[in-house]
This record gives structure tokens, C-alpha cells and sequence, in this order.
């Protein structure tokens, strides 16, 4: 794990009208590191993620690329710096086969004229150092399974070489076996040295594949801890925020008193 | 407890991706990125008729049912009327479909898009009024009267795409109110004489009944469908070679020489037939002209791909970069374009712009002949070869019918039919593609 992280979220804050979505929030997320970001519904989780993918441009706080501070305002100057963002729809063209879709928008051209077989090439190496399994990268998305479609979103946003990839709830709405060929997945992205921020509300995805487990609780951070080393009880009263309780509370003063 | 949750998901993981892959079966290269499961295509000729079964099966049907319908077409008619099938008839046959098939093109890439143009009809007729009043009323040069005209028709359908894709009409309103309002100002260009005759020269010789390609040498048919079979046989074989190189799946040479051997077979029979006849018409050249380029730009160009891409859906296209607008109305610009073509084919015909060019049903076979031939109504799925194929059936239909003299009441009758037919096999066709996994 490099010591600068690839993208580092210092002090964000954004506001819709009067609601305050994030307040001062810190991220960082280094090459090869898998970061889970988990939160309770509205805990400003996908508003976090808009405002790195360029969605929603910061109000206050820093963004900083490779050590460096940034300005991300619109989604083209996220993927100028390498972040690459797999949404829950994950808007693949229905008709179009794997190879197409993986392509959409950036196809090869070889005289003016669209290169299908070495994009046909790159696609099937892509998929296979991926271990990724399609039953052919010929056959329209429409023929493909929920799993076999996420996975061909997600290597769809590594075509364009990113650094960071961000993906929002990947797993849900999957079954056991998908779910698992996601996570794989996930792991190879990291084996990679991509840097994966990763949302998702299903604790044992997160404990399996996630180095560190960011906890957003109504737009602020409320810990961040190393999976290894944390229960999924922590986390889970980090979410809930059952860690503000009177429990705590008189556990802290005790502390404080003990000094 | 937490921990242990996490290893049993990462063990369940193993057996899949260590399952082997050692299918003998396998065609090469294709050993990468398999799926056990895969029903895997065997090799060679074998595995194209397998395949070609399963497709069938799966609701892919091609241009299998237009090439049935022909055959029926073809038989009904000539045991009704031994004419049918004659040579002058074919060519016969061959001559008016280019011009309804013009309008089929643009048709086909609104249908792939998934939407509907109603105007093209009313477009085509204005077209030919247009041209007769530049070059009679004002005296015009006729080629520079033929791209005025084509570059209004242009103007015309952006204007349709313009309403539909900024300002957010329906399509369908849309481009029925062009409908309705270009057929008004022909009318009114037109004014109480009601017909424009146009002097036999220029474009109009050219797209007449009596203009040959080659000046109806026998060679010239011959030289077309030679040049159509040895591009098809050379494009495969390179195709074929760069994808050897490339390590990616590959057309085995049977496959290639069974196409090579179709198209040369259909290619050199109509063309004796034609010679048989009179020759080959410059309209048809033209047609098939455009349906070679027309294909190119949508299989193979970035634009092509992107129509297939907003036809498949419009937030993935929005989400790749692709100017979703701008591609709506020049789709739009496209069949506006080709319907002022099809009126030029038109006005060829007869040698003038009447009252009723583009009227009646021709937007109806326009539409009928692209989904006959097999373009979706649904988007994102055809190719627009259909409007080859689908001009082929109505046009048939209609010179049968009218060799048979039967009225227009039963003609019409019979298309509304056929239409319907279509749409119905379209419909049906997709819904066991969904049932196969494959829609």
C-alpha cells in the first residue's frame, strides 16, 4: 500500500437547499486497497460517491488526486483523472453484444472504420485475466445473467484504465453465486492496484473482500476501521450509531474522570 | 462468528474457478473465458447447421420468413397468372421497388431507434413537386434541383428530429402533423393545375423506366453481381485471416464459401434473368448502391453504433458519452433525406409531380416493407438489408395483384393484411427470444 493515497476527501461538505448531505468528511483510498464506505439509508453514502464521480461538484473541503488538490465539477473531469464508476443501473445497451457494450463510446477505429476484431481481442483478455465467465462476448447483454451483467459493467470501467473505481452496490439484487463471482472480482481489482471504493448494505461482502470499512452516519463520518482487526458488531453499532449511547457515554466520562 | 462467515463466501467461491475448461470441442482460441455450462458451437459445417436450428428455435428468425413469404408469393401467383415469374415481370419488379425502398431506408434507421416517421410519404410527394417547380417554374438545372431538393428534405426530417428530440413532441405527433402539413403545401405548390409534367433529362432520365445501367449491355448485369460476390468472398477472407492472426473466433471457410456461393447463385440468377428482360435499371443500381453504404455506416462506424446504442437504451448511451439529441434528430434528418430521394424516384416514374405522389398507401408499404424484412418495431434490432427483403414481398404483392386486376379496395385489404402479418411475427419473434433468453 503506496503512503499517498490515490484520492484523498478532506473536510467535504455538500448542501442541497437546506439539508446538509455531508459535513466534513475524510476519505482515503490508496492503490490497492479495497474501501468499503457503509452507512444506513441517507447516510449520504451515494451523495459521497457523486461528488468524487463529478455528479455533484464539493461546496467546501479539498479533493486531492495523488497528493494533489483537484477541482472535479462535471463527470468528464473524473474520468480525465482515472475514476471510473460502475452505478447500480448499470446501463448496459440491451442489443448490443459484449464487446459493443464494453466499447460504448470509445470504440477502436482502424481507418475510420470500427476495429470489432481487436476490440474483440482486448475484450476476451480483459475478461480472462479477470477470470470473468461469459458464455461468449458475442452475444447480445439481453442473454446474460444479473451477475454476468454486473461483471461485464464493471470490466466495462476498467477499459479506460483507471486508477480509482467506484462501485455502488454491486451485489444487490444478486444471488449466492453472483454475488460471489462479484467479489471475486472485486478481489482482482485490487490484485490490480486499483484503488475500489466499494457501497454496499451486506456486512458479510464488506468483511470478505474490504480492507478498511468507512462508516457515513446523516453525512458525517463515524469511524473508520481495518476490517481485519474490527467485529461486524463495531461496525454495525457505528452505523446505527447504537455507539451514542448512555452506555458509552457514561464509559467515556469515566475515562475523562479517571485522567 | 463474523470471521467465519466471510471464508465460507470465499470457499464456495473455489470449485468455480478452478472448474476446467477442456472441452475438446472448443473451436481454437475460443479456450479463454469460458462458461462450462456453455453449449459450445462445434466446428465446421456441422456446427453451422446446429446452430443455425437453435437460433430458430431461440425466435432469431432472420429473413427466414421473408424468404418463405417470397416463396409462396411466388407460387400462389403463378399458378393464378403463368406471367408472374416471367422475366419482364421480375424486372418489372425490380424496377418500382426501388422507389418505396428508398423511403424503407430511412425508415429503418428511425424504426431502430424505436421510433416512427409518418411523414415520409407526404415528403417524398412534396420532393418531386419541389423538383418540377425548380426546374419547369423557375428553370433549374436538374442536378442542382436534385440536391436542393434531397438538402430540403434533409432540412425537413431535422426539423421533425428537432420537435421530438428538444422540445420533447412524440415522434409519432410529430411526424404526423408533417404528415398532414406536407402534403398541404404540395398540394398548394402544385395549385389548380394539379400535375407538373418534367422534361425526360438529367436526373429524371436517370431514375426513368428507360435508363439502363451500361446502356443495357448484357455484360453490365454480369459486372455488378460479380463485383457484389467477389467483395462479399474477399471482405470474408480477410476478416477471417485478421481474426486467425488476432487469436479471436473465426468464420471457418466453409461457412464463407456457403455465403460466397448464396449470394453468387441469387446474384448471377437475377442478373441473367434481368438481361432476359431489358437490362438492369438505374434506379435498382442505385438503390442497392445505397443499401451497401448504408449498411457500412451502421455496422461499422461509430455513428452506426451509436443509433444501435440509443435504440438499445437511451441512459446507457447518455451515460457513454453519447449525444443523445443529436443523434435523434440526425436519424430523423436521415429518413427525411431518404424520403426526398424516394420522391425523386417517383417523379422518374412518371416523368411528373401529380397530386397524388406519396399518397395513398405508400407510407404504408414504406413501414410494412421494413418490418417485413425484419427491422424491429422495438429498436435497436434490424439491419437495412430488410428494406430490400420487405420492398421484394410488397412489391411483388402489388404487380401480382395487378397483373391479376384486382381492385384497389383488395389490394389494400391484402397489405393492410401482410403489415399486420409482419408485425405480428416481430411481436411473436420477441417474445420467444425473451423465453430463450435472448431478448
Amino acid at each position: 500500500m503506496s503512503a499517498t493515497p490515490v484520492l484523498a476527501l478532506r473536510g467535504v461538505s455538500k448542501r442541497f437547499g437546506a439539508v446538509q448531505a455531508l459535513t466534513d468528511v475524510e476519505l482515503e483510498v490508496h492503490a490497492g486497497e479495497v474501501v468499503a464506505l457503509v452507512g444506513d439509508n441517507g447516510a449520504g453514502k451515494s451523495t459521497l460517491v457523486k461528488t468524487i464521480a463529478g455528479v455533484h461538484p464539493i461546496d467546501e473541503g479539498v479533493i486531492e488526486w495523488e497528493g494533489n488538490p483537484v477541482s472535479i465539477n462535471k463527470p468528464h473531469d473524473a474520468q480525465g483523472l482515472g475514476v471510473a464508476t460502475v452505478y447500480q443501473d448499470l446501463a448496459l445497451c440491451d442489443n448490443l453484444d459484449v464487446v459493443g457494450n464494453l466499447y460504448l463510446g470509445r470504440e477502436l477505429l482502424r481507418r475510420g472504420v470500427i476495429d470489432e476484431v481487436t476490440m474483440e481481442k482486448n475484450s476476451r483478455e480483459l475478461l480472462s485475466t479477470l477470470s470473468i465467465r461469459i458464455p461468449s462476448v458475442r452475444i447480445p447483454i439481453a442473454s446474460l445473467s444479473g451477475g454476468q451483467r454486473q461483471v461485464v459493467a464493471i470490466a466495462r470501467a476498467l477499459i479506460g484504465d483507471p486508477k480509482v473505481v467506484i462501485l455502488d452496490e454491486p451485489t444487490a439484487a444478486l444471488g449466492v453465486e453472483q454475488t460471489a463471482q462479484v467479489l471475486d472480482l472485486v478481489e482482482r481489482l485490487r490484485e490490480r492496484n486499483l484503488g475500489v471504493i466499494l457501497i454496499s448494505h451486506n456486512m458479510a461482502d464488506v468483511k470478505a473482500v474490504a480492507d478498511t470499512v468507512n462508516v457515513l452516519r446523516l453525512g458525517k463520518n463515524n469511524g473508520s476501521f481495518p476490517v481485519k482487526d474490527t467485529s461486524q458488531e463495531t461496525i454495525i453499532a457505528a452505523i446505527t450509531g447504537a455507539t451514542d449511547n448512555a452506555v458509552t457515554r457514561r464509559a467515556v466520562r469515566s475515562t475523562e474522570a479517571a485522567k | 462468528m463474523s470471521d467465519t462467515s466471510g471464508t465460507v463466501k470465499k470457499d464456495a467461491v473455489e470449485p468455480t474457478a478452478a472448474a476446467p475448461v477442456d472441452d475438446p470441442t472448443a473451436a481454437a482460441g475460443a479456450a479463454t473465458a469460458l462458461d462450462p455450462r456453455l453449449l459450445i458451437r462445434e466446428e465446421g459445417f456441422k456446427g453451422y447447421i446446429t446452430e443455425f436450428k437453435r437460433k430458430v428455435k431461440g425466435g432469431e428468425l432472420g429473413s427466414l420468413p421473408v424468404v418463405a413469404g417470397l416463396i409462396v408469393i411466388g407460387v400462389i401467383f403463378q399458378l393464378q397468372n403463368s406471367r408472374f415469374l416471367s422475366a419482364d415481370n421480375l424486372s418489372n419488379i425490380s424496377y418500382y421497388l426501388s422507389a418505396t425502398g428508398m423511403l424503407a431506408i430511412g425508415l429503418v434507421f428511425v424504426l431502430l431507434l424505436g421510433e416512427i416517421d409518418l411523414s415520409v410519404g407526404s415528403v417524398s410527394g412534396l420532393a418531386s413537386t419541389l423538383f418540377a417547380v425548380f426546374v419547369v417554374n423557375h428553370g433549374m438545372e436538374g442536378w442542382l434541383a436534385l440536391i436542393l431538393t434531397i438538402v430540403t428534405g434533409v432540412g425537413i426530417g431535422a426539423l421533425h428530429g428537432f420537435f421530438f428530440a428538444r422540445i420533447g413532441v412524440p415522434a409519432f405527433v410529430v411526424t404526423l402533423a408533417g404528415f398532414l402539413g406536407w402534403n398541404g403545401l404540395m398540394l398548394w405548390l402544385l395549385g389548380s393545375s394539379g400535375t407538373i409534367n418534367i422534361p425526360d433529362s438529367g436526373p429524371v432520365h436517370l431514375l426513368g423506366q428507360s435508363s439502363f445501367f451500361m446502356d443495357q449491355s448484357i455484360v453490365g448485369a454480369y459486372i455488378l453481381a460479380a463485383l457484389g460476390v467477389a467483395s462479399l468472398a474477399y471482405g470474408s477472407l480477410v476478416d477471417q485471416r485478421r481474426r486467425k492472426a488476432a487469436g479471436v473466433p473465426f468464420r471457418p471457410t466453409s461457412e464463407i464459401a456457403l455465403r460466397v456461393g448464396l449470394l453468387a447463385v441469387a446474384a448471377f440468377v437475377t442478373a441473367a434473368v434481368l438481361n432476359s428482360a431489358a437490362g438492369v435499371s438505374n434506379s435498382l443500381v442505385i438503390f442497392l448502391a445505397s443499401l451497401v453504404i448504408v449498411d457500412f455506416v451502421l455496422r461499422r462506424t461509430p455513428y452506426g453504433r451509436k443509433v444501435f446504442a440509443v435504440g438499445g437504451g437511451i441512459e446507457a448511451a447518455r451515460r457513454a458519452g453519447i449525444n443523445v439529441s443529436m443523434i435523434r434528430i440526425t436519424v430523423f434528418a436521415i429518413s427525411g433525406g431518404f424520403a426526398a430521394v424516394g420522391g425523386m424516384f417517383f417523379a422518374g416514374q412518371t416523368q411528373s409531380a401529380t397530386l397524388n405522389a406519396g399518397g395513398g398507401n405508400t407510407l404504408m408499404l414504406a413501414i410494412a416493407a421494413a418490418v417485413i424484412g425484419g427491422t424491429s418495431l422495438f429498436g435497436g434490432r434490424g439491419t437495412v438489408w430488410s428494406a430490400l427483403l420487405g420492398m421484394l414481398v410488397i412489391q411483388s404483392i402489388q404487380t401480382g395483384l395487378d397483373l391479376l386486376n384486382m381492385n384497389t379496395s383488395i389490394q389494400y385489404m391484402i397489405t393492410g393484411g401482410v403489415l399486420l402479418g409482419a408485425v405480428v411475427i416481430d411481436s411473436v419473434s420477441r417474445k420467444s427470444q425473451k423465453a430463450a433468453g435472448r431478448g
